[in-house]
């Protein structure tokens, strides 16, 4: 193991930039322009005018009232699923593509596991007049049909990749080995808070105005800051982005892994070593020769062995915890919610939901806020399809 | 710098020809026949380089990808690669292909060790770039191993001479932006590009992807100190050809270059 410290990018041990010299070019001048839009008002105003009229922002924070009845506490949540194309991805797919649109690309590139981020890529590609290609798990266009017909509805070419796991990990190589072969006019829009240097800083940052808008909300609403914070976690954008407001606050983070059927899952911060994965040293699973090794979850949002490096730094430090919630207690919850509230939450954030209400029987009466990441019609086909409706 | 491989370089040199680097892949298409490959190989060979098979390659084209995933199903480790290089017959150095992921999960210290004592001379660490090199480059110095570094024709020219200040062993340039795979031929950038990094290496600088032809190396003999050779041999050993009959033209390509012609006119070949 490395024991280079806290340079840029890192967060403890992990994070980095490990990729092939032909990307680190990129990576530098995306750092480079990330920084000078950062400080650009005019760059801000686009976008916060954007998130305002395209996206729908502010999303409200719903107090879940039934819901909080029958588990005890109070539990709100982040109404990402309001979102225009119904899930946080946007806010992030609309930044990154403002920023390539700036810095002179004409072809995005994505991966996507769930559809969202492609479905989200697509249509910020659409709005700004960018070439949009998609690549996407075999599996997961089979399980997640509604996504593939709406991003090609959008504009997108969907590649279906049809190599080894056919989900999430196999989209990011293929995406990643698109962008090595066309450096100059492609920007690989990452979905979430992985990859190398800059990108789980900026991805956090995009999707940070989450947790600001829901810290603002939950303190004119309660009067005081909620005991818990819960998000579930792939990749980890949405938990960071609802995390980062409230990092330095008394507030308990939580993130929620997938722990798929029990003898395949997807946490790799709850059973993983440190590694490397497509750019980052984090959280991975892998055997003893540091084979990448396959994955479980009914939430191909989730499906994915490694985690952002700032989620590893956060488990080291204590600062946040991670648990794991499996396919089917993921699934009482994402009918539970449908049933009480008349919300269908996405099967990647009913992970989430499913650890709230383990969380409130253990400690009745606190207050948390379950950021709702995501809408789940996406979910409906494969799940009626499979019977578990 | 690695004895064996600055021995190899300059014997090609002396004897006024470039050095051929092929490509196999341990494990592919079955462990004994990639031992029996190592061996053929060995007499077109002037270092031999050796891909571990990884799960997720970043920098790979479809065959070599396909090849990975072959040596994988075969149960291909780096500890059964440093077995059966440990046992080989003396030959031209290896320098062995891998990811940092593989390079880490053994240790850093006992990766360099392991390989050092299998009589491996360096290795090539694709997703590896320079910033994040210091650790792997200084447990590489400790037993005498290279740590090949890599351009690209994306590399700017201050990138270019940082790298090159610290390449050992020789300088891998990657001819196209793009993955592993054989091309048509090269453009007027990638020839300018390649001539840049001669002039400020102090190594012997290699191209490799998609160098399939001996019009490859005539093209850009000139520039170059030496040619690697992955997918198409890889793919001739899919194809079930001998790898003896690839490499055989490519050989005599090196031996045919611009520099020579001139310092052996008259002389038969």
């Amino acid at each position: 193991m490395t024991t280079r410290v806290a340079t840029a990018g890192r967060f403890g041990i992990y994070g980095g930039q490990y990729v092939p010299e032909t990307l680190m070019p990129n990576l530098i001048a995306l750092e480079a322009a990330y920084a000078a839009a950062q400080q650009d008002s005019a760059f801000r105003d686009e976008l916060d005018s954007a998130l305002r009229e395209f996206v729908g922002r502010e999303t409200p924070l719903y107090f879940a009232a039934r819901l909080s009845q029958a588990c005890g506490g109070r539990i709100y949540l982040k109404r990402e699923d309001l979102t225009h194309t119904g899930a946080h991805k946007i806010n992030n797919a609309l930044g990154q593509a403002l920023l390539a649109k700036r810095m002179g690309k004409t072809r995005i590139v994505a991966e996507t596991g769930a559809g969202q981020h492609g479905v989200a890529t697509a249509a910020a590609c659409a709005k700004l007049g960018l070439e949009c290609v998609v690549y996407m798990g075999g599996l997961d266009c089979e399980r997640q049909r509604p996504n593939v017909q709406r991003m090609q509805l959008l504009g997108a070419r969907v590649v279906p990749c049809e190599s080894g796991s056919r989900n999430l990990k196999v989209a990011v190589n293929e995406a990643i080995r698109d962008w090595i072969s066309d450096p100059h006019s492609t920007h690989y829009l990452i979905g979430s808070v992985v990859g190398p240097h800059p990108y789980p800083t900026m991805v956090r940052d995009f999707q940070s105005v989450i947790g600001r808008e829901a810290r603002t909300q939950v303190l004119e609403r309660e009067g005081r800051l909620p005991d818990a914070v819960i998000a579930c976690v792939g990749g980890g954008s949405n938990a960071m982005g609802i995390f980062a407001a409230f990092a330095g606050d008394d507030v308990e983070l939580h993130g929620v892994e997938a722990g798929g059927d029990g003898a395949t899952h997807a946490a790799p911060l709850n059973s993983g070593t440190p590694g490397v994965l497509h750019g980052a040293m984090q959280y991975l699973l892998q055997d003893e020769n540091g084979q990448i090794l396959n994955t479980h979850s009914i939430a191909p949002g989730l499906d994915y062995p490694g985690v952002g490096p700032e989620h590893s730094g956060l488990k080291d430090s204590g600062r946040a915890q991670y648990h794991v919630v499996g396919d089917d207690e993921a699934l009482a919850a994402f009918k539970e919610l449908s049933r009480l509230e008349g919300i269908i939450p996405a099967l990647e954030s009913s992970h989430a939901l499913a650890y709230a209400r383990r969380l409130l029987k253990q400690r009745p009466g606190i207050t948390v806020i379950v950021n709702l990441s995501g809408r789940g019609d996406k979910d409906l086909p494969r799940l009626m399809e499979r019977g578990l409706l | 710098m690695n004895q064996s491989l600055q021995g190899a370089f300059r014997a090609a040199r002396d004897e006024g020809r470039k050095a051929l680097l092929p490509f196999l892949m341990s494990g592919h298409p079955s462990p004994e026949a990639f031992a029996n490959n190592l061996r053929q190989v060995a007499a077109y060979a002037d270092v031999i380089e050796v891909g571990v098979p990884f799960s997720d390659p970043l920098a790979d084209g479809p065959v070599i990808q396909h090849a990975a995933e072959v040596a994988l199903r075969h149960h291909t480790t780096l500890s059964s690669t440093l077995a059966t290089l440990a046992s080989r017959d003396p030959g031209p150095p290896v320098v062995l292909m891998l990811s940092v992921n593989q390079v880490l999960a053994r240790g850093i210290e006992r990766f360099a060790s392991d390989a050092a004592q299998a009589g491996v001379s360096g290795a090539i660490i694709p997703d590896l770039p320079h910033e994040e090199a210091a650790d792997v480059r200084a447990q590489f110095a400790r037993r005498g191993l290279s740590l090949i570094a890599m351009l690209a024709p994306t590399t700017t020219p201050a990138r270019m001479a940082a790298i090159l200040g610290q390449a050992q062993g020789f300088a891998y340039l990657i001819s196209v932006a793009g993955v592993t795979g054989a091309r048509q031929g090269f453009a007027a950038e990638t020839v300018e590009y390649i001539r840049r990094a001669r002039e400020l290496s102090a190594v012997p600088v290699c191209v490799g992807f998609g160098i399939s032809k001996p019009e490859h190396i005539h093209s850009l003999s000139e520039h170059a100190d030496g040619f690697i050779v992955g997918s198409a041999l890889i793919r001739a050993i899919d194809e079930g050809h001998n790898a003896g009959d690839v490499l055989e033209p490519l050989c005599a390509a090196c031996r045919q270059t611009a520099d020579n012609r001139t310092l052996t006119t008259g002389a038969k070949s």
